[in-house]
Formats: C-alpha cells, structure tokens, sequence
C-alpha cells in the first residue's frame, strides 16, 4: 500500500483516472497510516466512515467518466474550517463539542470538487502560536528526528501543525492550512513540504474560525509545489458571505509551473541578513540565489526599511482584532459554560476556563491596547506601521518581480524549547510577517537539509495577486534543490 | 507606561476574564514585556502616514436589504449550552 501514500495528487489523479486503484483502495491507504502515526497527534478528529463514503463516490464519478478537479483525493483539514456535522474545536476547550450546522466555502468547494476529508487536523489553540504546543488536544510530534541519535520530540512548527505533520507523515495527500502571520510557510518549513499563503481574499474565510480578520488567509499544504497549485485553483475564488473576498478571476494556478525563470528579477532584501542567523540558513539562502541564477534570473538587492517593525505591529494588530474576535465565546450560543451567580460571573468564569494561556494572553493584550486612552497610541500607530511596511513592499516590486528569503529564522526546535519566553516564540515569525501584514501570496518550498538532517525551508513572495509567479519561482527551485528527504519514519515504513 | 497587576486586573475585567491572583501574577510580567518591546514603534515618525486597515482595496458591496437566509431556529439552538422554547438561557439578569 505504501506506493499509494507516496505518490504526489497529479500522479494520484492519472492514476485513478487510468484506474490503476480506486479512489476507495487510496483513501484506504492513507487512513492506515492515519491510524499507525496517531502517536503524532496530528488529527484531532477522524473521520474515516466519511472519508470511505465519499472514496465510493468518486469510485462512480470515476467509472461514468464524470472525474471533478480533486476526486478521490484524501486530504486533512484544519480544525479551524467549520465542517457540517463534523465537531470543529479550534484546539480550544471552548469550543466544547461544537458541531457546525454548515460548511465553510472553502471545504466546500473541496468537497464538491471530489476531495476525500480524511480529518480535523490539530493546530494551536485558535491558530495562536508557531509551534503547536498550545492545543488544548496536545502538542502535535513532528514526523522528523534530529540525526544525532538524540531521538527528542520536535515541533511540526504551528499555528497549523497538525497539517504539516500529516502531510509529511504521509496520512493525507494535502491539508488545508490558515495563515496569519505565518502559520503555513512557517510549519510547511519544519516539516519539509510545500505550503502557500495566497493573496488576503484569494480565499474566503466564510466559516473559518476568525483569529485576526485583516491578516487571516486560508492556504494549503502539499508534497509539492504543482500539488499546492492543483488544490489551490480549487479553494480560490469570490464568495459574497466573505466581505473581503475578492470579484477576481481565478488563474489556472498549475499551469504557470514552466520551469523557466529567464528573465525574472529577484529581489534579496538585505534586512532579511538578521544578525545571529545560523550560517546554515544564510547557505540555504545562497543556494536559492545561485540556482536563480543559473536559471537566467537577475539577482536584485532590494530594501524593506521597516521590515523591524513588523513583528512588533503584528504583536498589536493581531492581539486587538483576536480580543474582539473571541468576545463572542460567552457559553451562551455554543461552547464551554461555566454556572456563575450571574451573567457577568458566567461570562468571566467560562472564559477563563475555555482559553488556554496563549489566547487567555492575546487577549489581555488586545483588550489594553484597545482600550480607552490608548488606542491610539498602540492600535492606530500600528495601522500607520502596517502602511509603511506594505508601502515597502510595493516600492520593491518597481525594481523586482518576486522576493527570496529564508522561511525560518531556524530548523524545527524541540518541544518545550522555546516556551519560557513568549517573545522568543513569536522571533520565529520574523521572516513571515511582513508579508502577512501586507496581504501579498508567500509559499515555502524544502530547499536543503540541515546539519542534523532536518529540513529548511526558503520562502518566495509575490506581488498582490500574482500566485502564478510564485508558483512559478517555487517549482523552479524545488526542482533545482532536488529535495526528496522524508522523514525516517516515512522511509522504514517503506 | 508600565504594566502592573492592577492593570491586568482591570483588562481582564473588561475582557470577562475571571482571572485567579496566581494568573494574573504569572501573567502581569508577560504582558508587560510584550507591551514595552511593542512601544519600539514609537521610534518611527508616523505623522503624515494613514492608518491601513485594509491590504486589498476591496471595496464594500451594497446589497439589497432583502431576507435571504434563515428560518432554521433549531440549527442555531443545537450548539446552545442551555436552551428552551426557542430561546437561548442565561442566568437571571432583571431582579
């Protein structure tokens, strides 16, 4: 069976296509190594009698030649998309046992297009963090392992860990990830597998749990970057019920892969260089330069003046619009309730009860800098720095096309290494965020692997609404890097 | 400004957060070390420069302002903690 998990979803669907294998025998396939990587907590819900249902399905779509974009392909799905009659908790205690009364868009549009959800895939709690160790259903164990022998329980990298484990696990084919400041390139890094952040409102966000608003941006994870393409182009498009999604046609994502970066200019962005960065990253980012550069791009050193003050606008922006998002967690509609002697004591008790301390702490946050007599001096100085940080952006895209950089500051950590210090957690975005902020499409592809054999990433940023040439510059230096490490488990496996 | 307690006391209250003196001890230090590396922006001279609160320049639609959802109380009530003919419950508020 293990030659039905390790083939990518273009060779998945030729291979259903020419029936090769039924859709039922695949998803089959992946709820086996499903069920033998539970130790990864990286589903927080199964769903295989759906998952079998719906493989039956495209098995008869298949035979009546009638085939949709994606059928037949088993894929997880962040628990932060609202599934119809499917528990959907955003790793948070809060949530109880909610159970949506209807789908989001996005795995809508998965599902009619012949997607098999295999799951609800863990993440930290309400997508707050970049390790998922904040779950209220348990920290999320990477697939990967040091090669040192010292055999320590890695981060899958977060917020949407869940998905990147399984992917590089092999217990789903792709999973849907949600972005805000860099909760899919970030992961997509640890774990040695291609993710993207398309543009802010390429994706509604209809029915996705709501962490901060202006930054939120669904994605996806895959094998590889013509896989992120094909799932993609599915996901994509209007929807009037998001008010931020935009009226623009979506492109055919897959086909701008054409190998050829001729001409293209590059921008290097010197504030990216942070100081202490291992000499490995600054390697990895070299190589990326250098492969571009065989390949005809015109390398280009470019500026991104405030690129130091991203973090600390994400760390205002992001807290204030999350404190007035989860305002609506009451335990009066839905979710947790804990009796109080009255209403206010009941929304006090079953708050601090549901949030775990990273949300019970972005929220603090949010609430003071919102609050009377100082929303100007944090929330609406942040906004001006948002402006300067995208205005950055859109001035270096008057000298280059797309932007190189690394993913991570770091490979993946040890679980528990980075948890005394919330700031030092929140260094890990510091490359991600300033793309986040200004709502420009961002993808990671595997580049190399480090000293202990754990992979890294590089990171490739767009102009607004231009995926297909991140795509394009993606799949260029995937297939440059010739990255095709798995991790251990994966091989002994097979 | 520096970040004490009392603060914390004060915006956990306002967002209903019943916080226990062992939380918001744990808690005062952290959010007043997030809060004191964030005032770094202040270095930056923002006078002339609008605030962005939107990336894409979506405009908002307008839309007829016609009913075309709904009638489905049951759906809405099925994830209620407490509910009853209809209605949602809550703790008595009106003495």
């Amino acid at each position: 069976m293990t030659e039905l998990t390790n083939q990518t979803i273009a060779q998945a669907l030729e291979g259903l296509k020419k029936k090769q294998f039924s859709a039922k025998e695949l998803t089959e396939a992946h709820i086996k190594v499903m069920e033998e990587t539970r130790h990864l907590n990286a589903y927080i819900t199964e769903t295989p009698e759906q998952a079998l249902e719906a493989a039956q399905e495209s098995d008869k779509k298949i035979t009546a030649g009638d085939m949709r974009p994606l059928e037949g392909i088993p894929i997880g799905m962040k628990d932060l998309f609202c599934t119809k009659g499917v528990r959907t908790t955003a790793a948070s205690k809060i949530l109880g046992n909610f159970v949506p009364q209807y789908e989001s868009t996005v795995s809508g549009k998965m599902l009619a297009d012949g997607a098999v959800i295999l799951g609800k895939t863990n993440l930290d709690e309400f997508a707050m963090g970049s390790s998922n160790t904040t779950s209220a259903f348990g920290n999320v164990i990477s697939p990967w392992k040091r090669s040192d022998g010292s055999n320590a329980d890695l981060v899958p990298g977060g917020s949407s860990g869940g998905s990147s484990a399984a992917v590089s696990a092999r217990s789903c084919m792709a999973a849907t990830g949600t972005d805000t400041g860099g909760s899919i390139r970030q992961p997509a890094a640890f774990c040695g597998i291609a993710g993207i952040k398309p543009t802010y409102g390429r994706c509604s966000r209809w029915g996705v749990i709501a962490f901060a608003s202006s930054l939120d941006q669904p994605g996806i994870f895959a094998r590889d970057v013509k896989d992120c393409a094909i799932v993609l182009k599915s996901m994509s498009g209007h929807d009037p019920k998001d008010s931020t999604s935009a009226n623009k046609p979506v492109p055919e994502f897959a086909a701008a892969l054409t190998g050829n970066v001729k001409g293209l200019k590059v921008g290097i962005p010197k504030e990216y260089n942070v100081e202490g960065m291992p000499a490995e990253i600054t390697a990895i980012w070299q190589k990326g330069m250098d492969w571009l550069k065989t390949g005809g791009a015109e390398i280009v050193d470019i500026s991104l003046p405030h690129t130091k003050y991203a973090l600390p606008t994400y760390y205002i922006i992001a807290p204030a619009e999350c404190s007035s998002n989860l305002a609506r967690y009451d335990g009066v509609r839905y979710g947790l309730r804990v009796d109080g002697e009255n209403l206010n004591d009941m929304y006090g008790k079953s708050r601090a009860a549901g949030f775990g301390n990273e949300v019970t702490r972005r929220i603090l946050i949010g609430t003071y800098v919102l609050s009377s007599g100082y929303y100007d001096a944090y929330y609406i100085k942040a906004q001006k720095l948002r402006r300067l940080i995208y205005e950055d952006f859109i001035n270096a895209y008057q000298k280059c096309d797309v932007i190189l950089t690394p993913t991570a500051p770091s490979a993946a950590f040890a679980i528990g290494e980075n948890d005394d210090d919330p700031l030092k957690m929140y260094l890990n975005d510091v490359f991600t965020v300033p793309a986040s902020l200004a709502g420009i499409p961002g993808m990671s592809v595997p580049a190399g692997l480090d000293a202990q054999g754990l992979p890294l990433g590089l990171q490739i940023l767009g102009r607004h609404w231009d995926e297909e040439t991140v795509f394009r510059v993606s799949d260029f230096i995937e297939t440059a890097a010739a990255f095709d490490a798995v991790p251990q488990m994966v091989k002994k496996a097979a | 400004m520096s970040i004490d307690k009392e603060i914390v006391r004060k915006v956990a209250g306002l967002a209903r957060l019943s916080l226990s003196e062992s939380d918001l001890e744990r808690f005062t230090p952290q959010v007043a070390g997030i809060v004191k590396w964030v005032e770094m922006l202040g270095e930056v001279n923002t006078e002339n420069v609008a605030p962005l609160a939107n990336v894409v320049n979506v405009d908002l639609k307008l839309r007829p302002d016609i009913i075309s959802d709904g009638g489905y109380q049951d759906k809405i009530l099925a994830n209620a903690p407490e509910s009853m003919e209809g209605f949602f419950v809550v703790p008595k508020v009106v003495e």
